[in-house]
Order: C-alpha cells, then sequence, then structure tokens
C-alpha cells in the first residue's frame, strides 16, 4: 500500500460516505433457488427514488432498504406473490415494472395482439382486392412461366448494368 | 457582444427559414421560376446563418463565457476542453441548436445532391424542411435561447453532468440527430409529392437513398447510446426500455418499415400511399421524440432538462406538423392511383406483412411508453412499465418479422408459386433448426428453449440472405463477374440482414447467459466467477482533470494464466460533488469482462460486482453491418449516376407500364 493511498484514503472515503449510503453488503445465500427468486424480483422492482431504475440497478438508500427487505422475505420462506402484494400494497402499482393485469392494464396488455389481428385482416382484405382486380394471368405452363421470370431476371440484370 | 452576435445570426436564420418555406412553395403553386429558385441560395444562407450561432456557443464554450446562462449551467473553467466543446449540446438549448444545425446541414445536402430533381419539386422539398426549421428556431428564441445572458455573471460555472463527460456525449447525440432529423428529408419528399398530386415511382426513386442514409445514422445513433449506457452507467445494461430509448427506437422500426416500402414502391409501383404515410409517421416520430424527451413529461435517466412550457410549444409544433401533413394525405391520397399488381403470395405481400407488424411493433413500444401518462392524467392510478412488459410483448411480435426476412428474401416479385418456394427453404428451414438445437443444447444447460429459439431465428435469417445472395450467381459461367454485376444495395440487403441476424444472437445470449456477482473484497482477496478467477490487487487514489478516484485494480486470471487487468473506479467530480462509477471492462467477440466497485464495507473491504456477458458485442457489432448495408444501398451505383443523367431506364418502364 503506497504512502499517497494511506494519506488520501480517509479523505476519499469520507467524501463517498457522504454522498451515498455505504450499505452495500453483498447478500448470500445458502439456496440457489431463493437467489435466483431474488434477483428476478429485484430486476422488476422499481426503486422510487430514482428516475427509471430498478431495485437490482440503483445505489440509492431506499433500494439498499427495499433489497434488503425483500431478502428477508424470501429467506423467511415468503412466496414471490407474497412479496409483490405487500410492496403493492404499501407503494402501489408503481412499484412493479411489471404492470398487474386488472381493469386499467387491460388496452396495455392486449391493445398489441387485438392491433396485430385488426393490421393483419386489413392487410390481407387490401392484398386479395387488388390482386383479383382486373388482371388475367396469361395462359402458361410451368416451364414456360420459369422462363419467362428468367427473360425478366437477366433484361433487369442488364437494364441495371448499362445504367 | 459575441453571443448576441449569435442570437442575431439565430434571428437571420429565422428569416431565411421563413423565406425558405413560403417563396419556394408559392412559386412552385403558380409556376414561378424565380421565386421557386429562391430555394437553394436562401437554405444555403441559412445554413450559414445556423453555422455561426453554432460556432459562436462552442466559443463561449471554449472561452468560459460564464455571462451566457447555458455555459453558466453546464460548464465549468475545471472542465476539460474537450467536453467544454460537446456540452455545447450537452442540455436543452444546445441540442435543440444541433437539431437545427443539422436540419440545414441535410438541408444543404438536399441542395447540392438533387440535380436530377425537377425545379418545382426540388423548391417544395426544401420549402418544406424550411417550414420545420421555422418551427424549431421560434421555439428556441422564444422559449430556449441558448444565448440568454445571465446576471450578475457567476464567477464559476454549475459544471456539466458527469454522466456526460464521455466520448459517448461527443458522437452519441450528433449521430442520432442525423438519423432523427434525416428524416425531416423523406418527410420533406412525402409532402412534396402530395402537394404536386403526382405521387410517381420517381418520387420513391429520389427518396429512397435519403432515407436509407438517415436509417443509417440512426441505427448507429441508438447502437453508439446502447454501449455508452453499457459502459458508462456501472451496472452492464445495455438496453432499459426507457421512454428515451423508445424515441429513439420507434422512428427506427418505422423507419425499417418505410426503408422496405419505399424499395417495392420504387421496384414495383405498389403501396404508394403507405410508403407516404410511413415516412409522416417516422418524422412525426422524431418529433415525438425531441417532445417526449425534452418536454419533461418523463421522468427518466435520460432526460436532463425538463420544462412543461416548452412541452406546449412543442405539442404545438408536433400538431401542426403531423395534422397539417395528415390533413394533407387524407385530401391527396384517395386519389393515387393503384399501381402494379401483385398476388397473395408473392414477395410485396411479404414485405407489406412486414411494415404491417413493424408498425404493430412502434404502436406497442409506444402504448407502453405513453400509458403510464395517460393512466395518470386520467386519474386512474399510477403505474409503471418497464422491461418486464416490454420484453414480453415485443418477443413474440419481432419473431414473425425475423421468419418474414427469410421468406421475403426468396420469394419472388409480382408472384410466386408456394411450393418452389418451400422446395427452396425446406432445406434452410431444417439447417436452421439443427443449427438451433445443436449449439443449444452443446454450450447451453439453462433457459434452453429461449435460447434454441434465438439461434434458429438467427441461422434462419443468415441462411436465407445467403441464399438469396447465391441464387444471383446461380447459371452464371463466370462467377467473379457476376459478383461485380450484382447491385450494391444488394449487398448492402444481405449485409445488413445478416446484421440483424448478429444482433438477434446478442441480445438472445446475453439477456439468457449473464451472470453477475455481488461481492466484498479486500486487497489480496480472490474469487472464482465464470471460469475465471478475479484476484484485487490494488486500491489506489487517481486524479484526473477535475475528479479525485478510488481505483480497485483486479487481475483476472484463467487456467492459472493472467489473461488481464481490469480497473474500475468511484470517481468523485469535483464541481458537482457527484460520484460515479467507471466500469472495468474486457471485451471479447464471444464475452465481456465487467466489474464495477461498489461502495466501501468496512475500513479494508469494498463491494464489488463481477459480471459475465457473453456475445454482448454482437449487439453493436449487428448494428453496425446493418449501418454498412445501409450505407452500400444508398450509394448504389444508379443513384450515383442518377446526377449526372436520368433517363428512365428498363425497370422503370416495366414497373410503370404493368
Amino acid at each position: 500500500m503506497s504512502a499517497l493511498f494511506r494519506l488520501t484514503l480517509p479523505f476519499v472515503f469520507f467524501l463517498i460516505v457522504n454522498n451515498v449510503c455505504a450499505y452495500d453488503e453483498p447478500v448470500k445465500f445458502n439456496n440457489i433457488e431463493h437467489e435466483e427468486r431474488y434477483q428476478a424480483l429485484i430486476e422488476e422492482i422499481r426503486c422510487l427514488v430514482c428516475q427509471n431504475q430498478s431495485l437490482a440497478d440503483s445505489n440509492a438508500d431506499l433500494a439498499q432498504d427495499l433489497r434488503k427487505e425483500v431478502y428477508d422475505m424470501i429467506v423467511a420462506g415468503k412466496q414471490d406473490e407474497q412479496i409483490i402484494t405487500f410492496l403493492v400494497e404499501r407503494y402501489g402499482d408503481f412499484v412493479m415494472y411489471r404492470p398487474p393485469l386488472k381493469e386499467n392494464t387491460w388496452l396495455l396488455w392486449f391493445g398489441p395482439f387485438l392491433l396485430l389481428s385488426l393490421a393483419l385482416i386489413i392487410a390481407i382484405i387490401v392484398i386479395r382486392k387488388q390482386s383479383s382486380s382486373d388482371y388475367t394471368e396469361p395462359d402458361m405452363d410451368d416451364n414456360q412461366k420459369q422462363r419467362l421470370a428468367e427473360l425478366l431476371n437477366e433484361e433487369l440484370g442488364k437494364g441495371k448494368d448499362k445504367e | 457582444m459575441i453571443p448576441e452576435l449569435g442570437h442575431f445570426a439565430l434571428i437571420m436564420a429565422l428569416v431565411m427559414a421563413i423565406t425558405q418555406s413560403i417563396f419556394p412553395l408559392i412559386g412552385a403553386a403558380n409556376g414561378n421560376q424565380a421565386w421557386m429558385a429562391l430555394a437553394k441560395p436562401v437554405a444555403r444562407l441559412q445554413f450559414l446563418f445556423v453555422s455561426i450561432a453554432l460556432a459562436i456557443l462552442s466559443y463561449s464554450f471554449l472561452t468560459n463565457d460564464f455571462s451566457v446562462a447555458y455555459v453558466a449551467h453546464n460548464s465549468n473553467s475545471l472542465l476539460p476542453a474537450i467536453y467544454r466543446f460537446s456540452a455545447v449540446w450537452g442540455s436543452h438549448e444546445g441540442s435543440l441548436l444541433l437539431w437545427v444545425f443539422i436540419l440545414s446541414l441535410w438541408t444543404i445536402a438536399v441542395t447540392f445532391f438533387s440535380r436530377g430533381l425537377p425545379n418545382y419539386f426540388l423548391a417544395r422539398v426544401i420549402a418544406v424542411m424550411g417550414l420545420v426549421s421555422v418551427g424549431f428556431l421560434l421555439f428556441m428564441l422564444f422559449t430556449s435561447n441558448p444565448f440568454d445572458r445571465l446576471f450578475p455573471t457567476p464567477a464559476d460555472g454549475g459544471d456539466l453532468n458527469p454522466l456526460l463527460q464521455d466520448f459517448g456525449l461527443i458522437i452519441h447525440p450528433p449521430m442520432l440527430y442525423m438519423g432523427y432529423v434525416g428524416f425531416s428529408v423523406a418527410f420533406a419528399f412525402a409532402i412534396a409529392a402530395l402537394l404536386g398530386g403526382k405521387l410517381d415511382v420517381s418520387w420513391a426513386k429520389w427518396s429512397r437513398p435519403w432515407t436509407t442514409l438517415a436509417w443509417m445514422f440512426l441505427t448507429l445513433g441508438i447502437a453508439l447510446g446502447s454501449w455508452w449506457a453499457y459502459y458508462e452507467l456501472g451496472w452492464g445494461g445495455w438496453w432499459f426500455w426507457d421512454p428515451v430509448e423508445n424515441a429513439s427506437f420507434m422512428p427506427w422500426l418505422i423507419g425499417t418499415a418505410l426503408i422496405h416500402s419505399l424499395a417495392a414502391t420504387e421496384k414495383r409501383d405498389v403501396f404508394k400511399n403507405w410508403t407516404i404515410l410511413l415516412a409522416i409517421c417516422a418524422f412525426a416520430l422524431s418529433l415525438l421524440g425531441t417532445f417526449l424527451v425534452r418536454s419533461g413529461v418523463l421522468t427518466s435517466v435520460h432526460a436532463f432538462a425538463t420544462d412543461p412550457e416548452r412541452g406546449v410549444f412543442i405539442l404545438i409544433l408536433l400538431s401542426f406538423f403531423v395534422g397539417g401533413s395528415l390533413l394533407l394525405y387524407a385530401i391527396r391520397a384517395p386519389s393515387t392511383k393503384s399501381g402494379g399488381q401483385f398476388k397473395l403470395f408473392s414477395r410485396e405481400t411479404f414485405l407489406l406483412f412486414n411494415s404491417v407488424l413493424l408498425l404493430v411493433v412502434m404502436s406497442t413500444v409506444l402504448l407502453g411508453t405513453l400509458y403510464p401518462l395517460i393512466v395518470d392524467a386520467l386519474g386512474k392510478g399510477k403505474l409503471s412499465v418497464g422491461a418486464p412488459y416490454f420484453n414480453a410483448v415485443f418477443i413474440p411480435l419481432m419473431t414473425p418479422v425475423a421468419v418474414l426476412i427469410g421468406i421475403g428474401a426468396i420469394v419472388r416479385w409480382k408472384q410466386d408459386d408456394a411450393s418452389r418456394v418451400w422446395q427452396q427453404l425446406r432445406l434452410l428451414l431444417f439447417a436452421s433448426i439443427f443449427i438451433g438445437v445443436t449449439a443449444g443444447f452443446m454450450f447451453y444447460e439453462v433457459h434452453l428453449f429461449r435460447t434454441i429459439a434465438g439461434i434458429i431465428a438467427a441461422s434462419w435469417v443468415t441462411l436465407t440472405s445467403l441464399a438469396a445472395f447465391k441464387a444471383r450467381l446461380t447459371n452464371k459461367k463466370n462467377k467473379l463477374a457476376a459478383l461485380q454485376i450484382i447491385p450494391r444495395s444488394f449487398y448492402g440487403m444481405t449485409l445488413a440482414h445478416i446484421g440483424f441476424a448478429f444482433c438477434i444472437i446478442g441480445i438472445t445470449i446475453t439477456s439468457q447467459h449473464s451472470v453477475d456477482l455481488h461481492e466484498r473484497m479486500a486487497i489480496g482477496d480472490s474469487v472464482e466467477f465464470a471460469g475465471y478467477k478475479f484476484v484485487l490487487d490494488k486500491m489506489h487514489v487517481v486524479s484526473g482533470e477535475n475528479y479525485q478516484a478510488t481505483e480497485a485494480v483486479v487481475n483476472v486470471f484463467k487456467n492459472k494464466r493472467q489473461i488481464t487487468t481490469l480497473r474500475s473506479q468511484k470517481r468523485i467530480y469535483a464541481v458537482r460533488n457527484m460520484p460515479m462509477t467507471e466500469a472495468g471492462i474486457d471485451s471479447g467477440l464471444m464475452r465481456d469482462l465487467y466489474i464495477s466497485l461498489g461502495e466501501p464495507l468496512d475500513d479494508k473491504a469494498w463491494s464489488f460486482r463481477l459480471y459475465h456477458k457473453p456475445f454482448v458485442r454482437w449487439i453493436w457489432l449487428g448494428a453496425i453491418f446493418m449501418s454498412i448495408g445501409g450505407m452500400l444501398a444508398a450509394t448504389d451505383r444508379r443513384y450515383r449516376l442518377k446526377v449526372l443523367k436520368h433517363k428512365t431506364t428498363l425497370s422503370d418502364k416495366l414497373a410503370t407500364s404493368t
């Protein structure tokens, strides 16, 4: 350890401790399933004091406290649903990045798929309408069609070269 | 005195912009050649004045002129010179100036590279771009003047947000704006075509290279933003579905639909109205993006400027441009004659499906972004819509896009035989499934379903693109000559589609197989993680120009051999007294090792976060391929030659005569 380091370390510590809460102790699980659930949960819970960060990403004091609470609940054997219910009761739906499916989110969850169906139906109607209108296929057998396609391709290729 | 000159230059730019929009429009309407001819020189003058304004603002930053409020709020005498320069667009007023500057840059590019365009058409294009400029200059002069003075003059400035004191800020915003604002060219072409009432193939041909270029810049801009967030924010994320990211992603989705729809319009004289609508939509979304980011309606990690008064102004601008162009569209579109015919089973159909899908994806992103605002505004509660929602709806909607890319590459224009296509695709489909399943089971143990699905999708896109490419070489005697005959745009398309496949691989594997570890480490401690051994070698203090940092030096070993040294810093920026984490990253094609220094736990140990992120580079690599592809397509021979001579080509004749 260099002398400079020894001398300046307290100063740097002071600055950092003053700015953010120093509580950042890594959490340890005895149980891999608990750990995975913890990780998945804190990624879906919103830090309420940050602009737009999950608990997993945030360094704010509140986020650290909440992480601790989630940790305690998981270790205490609570299920994900119970933890979410607890958090939503305390902070409202705002705390969850995955909006619950209920009356005011119905449009949010089903809207995209309704829109998709609607858009595809319209697209098919439009295509059918135009492909059946005043256009008749010349009477050709498959060989002739193939030959025509080849000729056309060749011709198009040439046209581009000359351009 | 000098900042006042900048202010004056902006006013002059406004005068030019007004002239540029009014006279050519009227001239084009009643055939007055002199008035139309005004468009080019006035647009160039506008560019000159906007450049002067930008130069003066940069000068004020470089000379630390804190009597200018914008400089005082966003710079500091301690700020390194390079960031003083990029701080010009570090906040609201300056980024608007950058917006207008880039708009005028695109405008003069149009004046120089448009010799093939008819006078009346060019006049209208430049006039529409002038009109957009008028809107933004008014906005700047009335609500966000970057040259406003501050009295009394502070002794020093408030400094640039440390997050922005990075190489990323120098290039990300200009690139993104080149994309955003570039769609104003496509928009101007569309409006000019609508005003002229003549929607023909030539309009699509003129507008195509510009649109592709804008799309290329936007692709690069978004990728740069993602990369920047990844290394700068310190928790290894590369996409957050943050409203600000969505704001740039929505025009990209529509821009992608637009460049494909334009291809069909140009080649086959189809979807003319649809393409016009997409062009309007792409630009509307660029404006909406500006509105979302700049108005303060959102609270997000990126929004640095918030002010509701400005929001109302942008909303008025947005309504004017979107409302006005949709009204024009509603009047003119019904009279468009339908062009080329095609059967249900044809490339046209697949292109249309894909652009419809992209529109639906965009609407979903829009819905998710605005939903919390709408619900809140209606008093129906507060909720958050975040990554879990977007991933849940985005992935199922994007999967068919990948499937359709493959089919679209093989199917012929106009009509095709389903059994022929199936015969050609069958083998590729089986090969993709084989690759996906084999690679999945060989390399991975968890999240197998998603991993395999992702690899199949990427293989499918790659193999079908290569097959379409190979089809161009079959029945050719001299393969080398055949390679030279293939148009550059086709190379571009193939490369871009393969780039998309790279993105799929990167996104899938990084999302499913990244691992991280939160660990306490003291000097000398070592941690085994993801097959590597991390040893905390030392902690020391580093001084930067305007910050003090504690740096952790971590040696990384694999199989007892040291492979790299990672350095992660906790910086304290002097002026704002704000902590920042600088991640230590060892990047590689197959994986990134990423460490970020946390907080001190006691007098000896610190907390660390270690991340192993496989294939994360492929996401940006894919975006780079897409951009190069766009570049190749935009500089295709026929667009370059069109400048010298414009004659109807055989493909045009064919397309219009059918």
